[in-house]
């Protein structure tokens, strides 16, 4: 391969291959090319771009290359007063917003030492875990296609809609509904929502019976998904990697059981496993997760207690939209904190919570102000990233599409 | 967690390998932070390593601006049979922003360290393959700081390509 003059040190590296297997077949010529896929590609999901070694059709290395959709989203946090800064960290992982703004006010709450209360524990947990469905129903669909599947596409975005249609129910919003808040929930669910869930939960097991019926033992799905993609447990803990991944390898590590938090351990569920880390393992693995987030909605429903949806500390939630027309001291508070927002004591907290893509930390620093000084996000699909290498090393091309469409990355949340 | 008193102990133990090695520990809202200086970064990570904290939950960069040595970098912990974190932090100036890559304990570490190289320039040292991740290369500066402009950035159109200075580089 000849190097063009004045190419810079940055693409020479990324042309620096490192070669897993020495070329194969005696004395027959073998070439090993370079390709692009990607950073427009359907299969990418997003805008990820991968730079193939390829010899014939097998992969030899991946280098992926991110950054395309890297929108500053933790500088623009940083501007911002602690409350202000729920929407733009809601953007990071597009497809499981409810848990960005979870672990970030979380990691606010810490700080605080806000105490949240149990209606509004239970009620981030319902809309937590339709959230993981939907993020679950958008993964199976678009990874179907990808498989040449199109009609499982079709199933899991009607239901994908079900779930908008609670989300903007119950706070007015689709996507990015910013429904979570400092110290509890923007507002108490509308009447008539509770059914509306029941109903969707109900529904939703069935349907995944469906595709369970359409999938499970497809020949097709079979042949590309089953010892494809295999990485061990080992490799996946040295990664870093989380979530799914790491439980359809046999780990059954998830925070949700582990360091419970927003009253996790008062819900009886269980956590699938899978047993060799192929694709089809974490297929089944998140294909059962969806039955068991149906399991804790409907227990959160039969226990949601009565209460308060918000902290009562009115220097940290809004007061009451009433109380503004007769308590100088609310409109006080109300003025206080849409202008400034609320200080937080200086320090520094990591929380970490379980997404559906794994180990979902917010990073919070705070040195007094009403602006965070810093806020990271440890992105799930950002380190689960890494293990694409080590799983499509050696295989075949159309390989490398199934296990990247199972790797489930979700670039906005890889850039932010 | 550890609590107060585990965490002392895990100092000590670093503290006995090295008198020099802990700067400083914090049990703060539950979370425990061992501080460590930034040459002792790799052994304190191979001692808690061994002890069990064998699994790099994440590494976050941050700007101490105004206080000094500026530049920080966080290692969350995790032992998974316990469910215990620990944070091993290290701060670095800014004018030799030099610390020890962990890659070589936890191969996780390599895009994590790259984008705290990316944001802030911390320079790791010893890391496979540290340049920018989430910046395009041509990028200059380091956004994440505290002291890095807010504020507009030519956008690029056919026209004024070759007013935007840095662009044909």
């Amino acid at each position: 391969m000849s190097t063009p003059a004045g190419i810079s040190d940055y693409r020479k590296q990324e042309e620096s291959v490192t070669l897993s297997s020495a070329p194969a077949g005696d004395g027959i010529e073998q070439e090993l090319m370079t390709i692009n896929m990607g950073p427009h590609h359907p299969s990418t999901h997003g805008v990820l771009r991968l730079i193939l070694t390829l010899e014939g059709e097998t992969v030899r290395d991946v280098k992926p290359i991110i950054g395309y959709v890297h929108t500053g989203i933790e500088k623009t946090a940083e501007d911002k007063p602690y409350w202000k800064a729920i929407p733009v960290v809601e953007r990071m992982d597009y497809l499981s917003y409810y848990f960005n703004a979870m672990a970030y006010c979380g990691a606010v709450e810490k700080l605080l030492e806000v105490e949240v209360p149990a209606r509004a524990q239970y009620l981030r947990v319902i809309h937590l875990e339709l959230n993981r469905i939907m993020s679950h129903l958008v993964w199976l669909g678009t990874s179907c296609i990808d498989l040449g599947a199109i009609s499982v596409w079709w199933y899991c975005f009607r239901e994908r809609e079900a779930v908008l249609d609670l989300f903007e129910m119950s706070s007015g919003q689709r996507m990015h509904t910013r429904y979570f808040q400092v110290g509890g929930v923007i507002e108490d669910i509308p009447r008539g929502w509770v059914e509306r869930v029941r109903r969707f939960t109900k529904e939703m097991r069935t349907r995944a019976d469906q595709y369970a019926a359409l999938l499970d033992r497809n020949e097709i799905v079979l042949q590309r998904l089953r010892h494809t993609g295999v990485i061990d447990e080992a490799t996946l803990l040295g990664l870093g990697v989380t979530g799914p991944l790491l439980r359809a390898a046999g780990n059954p590590w998830d925070l949700r059981k582990a360091a419970p938090y927003s009253s996790y351990d008062h819900f009886d569920f269980k956590i699938p496993v899978g047993t060799i880390g192929d694709n089809y393992d974490r297929y089944r693995v998140r294909h059962a997760e969806i039955y068991e987030s149906c399991a804790i909605i409907d227990q959160a429903l039969d226990g949601l207690p009565e209460g308060p949806f918000i902290t009562t500390d009115r220097k940290v939630a809004l007061p009451p939209r009433h109380e503004l027309a007769t308590s100088m001291e609310a409109l006080i508070h109300h003025f206080k904190l849409v202008t400034e927002g609320f200080r937080v004591p200086p320090g520094e907290v990591y929380n970490p919570i379980e997404s559906p893509r794994g180990e979902l930390g917010c990073y919070v620093r705070s040195d007094g102000s009403s602006k965070p000084a810093r806020v990271h996000m440890r992105d799930p699909s950002f380190v689960n990233l890494q293990a694409t290498a080590p799983a499509t090393r050696n295989s075949y091309i159309a390989d490398l599409v199934a296990t990247l469409a199972m790797l489930d990355p979700v670039l906005g949340g890889v850039d932010r | 967690m550890p609590d107060a008193t585990g965490l002392e102990l895990i100092a000590q133990d670093l503290r006995a390998a090295d008198a020099d090695a802990v700067l400083g520990t914090s049990f703060f809202r539950e979370e425990a932070t061992i501080e460590v200086a930034p040459a002792f970064l790799r052994t304190a990570a191979q001692a808690l390593h061994a002890k069990g904290y064998t699994f790099m939950a994440s590494c976050h960069g941050v700007d101490y601006y105004p206080e000094e040595p500026r530049l920080g970098v966080h290692y969350q912990l995790l032992d998974m049979p316990n469910v215990d974190r620990v944070c091993l932090k290290t701060r670095v100036p800014i004018e030799a922003p030099n610390v020890p890559s962990l890659c070589g304990i936890w191969p996780g570490a390599n895009h994590p360290e790259r984008e705290v190289f990316d944001m802030l320039g911390v320079v790791f040292d010893e890391h496979p393959d540290l340049r920018r991740i989430l910046m395009p290369e041509d990028y200059e500066g380091h956004p994440q700081r505290r002291d890095f402009p807010i504020g507009g950035e030519p956008v690029l159109f056919t026209y004024n390509e070759d007013k935007v200075p840095g662009w044909t580089r």
